[in-house]
């Protein structure tokens, strides 16, 4: 009877502990994670003439812009056998996909406000679903892309001779690295906003920049030769790790650097374990300092 | 039985910082961790004053509440009343989790859900019934639950025609409707609720209080009600909480709450008045409100009898005239209320300083704020002392029939006509 006295089913305390996930709880949210996905979808594209269409206009732009500027003017090589309008295209889809959940989860706090002053549920199902719903984007640019990829198989002239590899089995596990590190980063960007307003700018800008240093738009053998003194800083960019990886993987040239993955599989969950610690400490807190 | 309690809440404090959050928060920061490196508490947390909002303070840091304990057993509707900034809202963002307490816990055997305010996380662009899902889940639902409710909840928001409108093409009274109905069909263990009373019309209102009542009654879940609607209050909770400058000033029956509270609130400055010019020989000297305990009050409840006390002297030379003691009673819209007077001679008056009580009936005046005008005159010869709107009081909403029809004018003054059916 002892224990029955001082049995609670749970314990709002002054006292932070330091991981303190409670994994059941979020479980049973999980329909409210799917409601959020719901909601950005539907309400995205409201009142918009193209809807949806967006989704596949904003990187056929982009890739067609990247070529002329990169590749034409630039005279970039994008490899023997790949054409360089679907080079950009398939470094834009995947480098878009970690974008989109970064940025997506970097305002969590300063955008939920309202719903987080009033009622409680784990912080961290907004940030999932922000990455759930970009999934969804993604799997749009996907297509586009496989229909471009498949039109420059059988239809252009030349024909191109590039095929999948058969590495292409991992391309699920760059997925959840491109939505780990999105999230983690997001997540600790969004923890720091709510006390220190600066990152909000850097996010805006920093994300650009780091595009740049991230292998969207050129292949990674390529800065070594031009650049090999500054090469350790594309090197070890996780982002650069897996957008590479993406397109060796889906155009069939160059090999697979499985230490680096490795590497980049690490790193990537570091960040999101460290996002989450941060995250759930100031999840508690934040109503008082945004 | 200790298994009975549900909720326990232990030493909970809040600690606020007050001025512009942000500006040196990293120099603060970094003295609170250098001082946790060395082993010392945080020095922060020493400093915070009583959350006093009209009085100047001397530190930057303020305790929202302190020290605040109690005890809820399953079933229990727990009534929560202060002042605004006393800390009410502060303690249920507490217990709703939306905030962490700077010191203390709070033990918790149930699930809590809060209505801290209706129809958070309503999209504009979203249909009803999108929103009854997406808000039902962000109170803790699940699709399920919703699944099996939301026949009730379209039926109980009386928005059947709108439901599959967007949102943002409801009236304002609707969505508070809709927002309502999916908050009442929430089945935590403990419910919280703050001020959703206030909106929406008076069937509308009165179908919300009986819901609640509902929930109390019959399913033996806790509520946790907080509101400045003392009729509310009274009809809906088994036990009150007073708090005053966030700590807990009273914690009892409701009845003894709500007349602590109107006590507490009382700004009793308005009920005195104190003549500095008192004329030589005869004049009004002083003027207070009493409550039935013979103390100065401000704040009255509808069924209190609000007495004036009236000092005054008179000379002799002037009560052979026999002089005329008035009050009339007035409202906020300058209308008058109603006007009496008397003779000194009828009240055996003397010759010197004299004090007297002028009883205003109970159960009469409509729950409002009125001001007392006295005047001292002889007829058609002199007016000794005329002092307009001279002190003032408020009549409390404690549950007068009309009280679900707040917003409506119904007269000044509620009154028993006899009602009688033709034999």
């Amino acid at each position: 009877m002892k224990t029955a006295e001082e049995h609670w089913l749970y314990i709002i305390s002054s006292k932070k502990k330091l991981i303190n996930f409670n994994f059941k709880e979020i479980w049973r949210y999980r329909d409210l994670l799917f409601l959020f996905v719901k909601r950005d979808i539907i309400t995205l594209y409201k009142q918009t003439i193209l809807g949806p269409l967006w989704y596949l206009i904003q990187p056929l732009f982009t890739s067609l812009i990247f070529t002329l500027i990169f590749n034409n003017l630039a005279d970039i090589p994008t490899g023997d056998n790949v054409p360089s309008f679907l080079f950009n295209l398939a470094g834009i889809t995947s480098w878009n996909y970690f974008k989109e959940c970064l940025v997506g989860t970097s305002d969590t706090f300063k955008k939920n406000e309202n719903i987080f002053g009033k009622v409680y549920f784990p912080r961290v199902i907004m940030p999932m679903s922000v990455v759930v719903s970009n999934l969804l984007k993604f799997a749009i640019q996907l297509i586009v892309l496989i229909g471009f990829y498949l039109y420059f198989i059988w239809f252009a002239e030349p024909s191109y001779a590039i095929s999948p590899q058969l590495n292409f089995a991992l391309f699920p596990l760059l997925v959840l690295l491109m939505a780990l590190l999105g999230l983690g980063l997001g997540m600790i960007i969004s923890s720091m906003t709510t006390k220190y307003r600066d990152l909000t700018f850097l996010v805006q800008f920093g994300v650009q920049l780091l595009m740049y240093g991230s292998a969207v738009m050129y292949p990674m053998s390529y800065f070594r030769d031009k650049l090999p003194n500054y090469y350790w800083l594309i090197e070890w960019n996780p982002i650069a790790i897996i957008v590479e990886s993406f397109r060796t993987m889906v155009f069939g040239i160059g090999d697979l650097d499985i230490h680096k993955l490795i590497y980049a599989t690490i790193v990537s969950c570091i960040i999101f374990l460290i996002g989450l610690v941060i995250f759930n400490k100031t999840e508690k807190s934040f109503i008082d300092t945004i | 039985m200790s298994s009975d309690i549900i909720l326990k809440v232990e030493d909970v404090g809040k600690q606020y910082r007050l001025g512009l959050v942000g500006t040196g928060t990293l120099s603060h920061d970094l003295n609170r961790w250098w001082n946790k490196a060395i082993g010392k508490g945080d020095p922060y947390l020493k400093i915070g004053e009583s959350n006093d909002r009209s009085e100047k303070g001397n530190s930057d840091y303020v305790w929202a509440i302190n020290n605040i304990n109690f005890e809820v057993k399953r079933g229990e509707v727990l009534g929560i009343i202060g002042k605004n900034g006393a800390g009410k809202s502060t303690l249920l963002k507490i217990l709703s989790r939306v905030t962490g307490p700077t010191t203390g816990q709070i033990k918790t055997n149930g699930r809590i859900a809060s209505l801290l305010e209706v129809g958070t996380g309503f999209h504009p662009e979203m249909t009803g019934r999108e929103n009854i899902y997406l808000n039902g889940a962000i109170l803790g639902m699940t699709k399920a639950e919703i699944n099996s409710k939301i026949d009730e909840i379209v039926d109980f928001s009386g928005c059947l025609r709108y439901v599959d409108t967007p949102v943002k093409r409801y009236s304002s009274g609707m969505k508070v409707r809709l927002a309502f109905a999916v908050a009442a069909h929430l089945e935590p263990d403990i419910l919280v609720i703050d001020e959703v009373l206030a909106v929406g019309d008076a069937e509308f209102q009165k179908k919300a209080i009986g819901k609640m009542q509902d929930i109390s009654n019959s399913d033996g879940r806790t509520v946790l009600f907080v509101s400045h609607n003392m009729a509310a209050v009274k009809s809906l909770c088994t036990r009150t909480i007073v708090l005053n400058n966030g700590n807990m000033a009273f914690n009892g029956s409701t009845e003894e709450a709500v007349e602590f509270y109107l006590k507490n609130e009382a700004n009793t400055s308005a009920a005195f008045y104190d003549n500095k010019e008192v004329k030589e020989n005869s004049d009004v000297i002083s003027i207070a409100l009493l409550d039935k305990n013979k103390e100065l009050s401000g704040v009255f409840g509808f069924e209190d009898t609000v007495s004036v006390s009236i000092k005054f002297k008179i000379s002799d030379a002037k009560l052979i005239n026999n002089p005329l003691l008035g009050i009339r009673i007035s409202d906020q819209l300058e209308r008058n209320i109603f006007t009496n007077q008397k003779s000194l001679k009828d009240i055996n008056t003397k010759a010197g300083v004299n004090e007297i009580n002028v009883e205003i009936p109970n159960s009469l005046l409509v729950p409002n704020t009125y001001y007392v005008t006295i005047g001292f005159h002889i007829r058609n010869q002199e007016v000794i002392r005329s002092l307009k709107k001279i002190v003032s009081f408020k009549i409390e909403e404690t549950g007068t029939e009309f009280h679900n029809y707040r917003s409506k004018d119904f007269g000044c003054v509620i009154v028993n006509c006899k009602w009688k059916t033709q034999e």
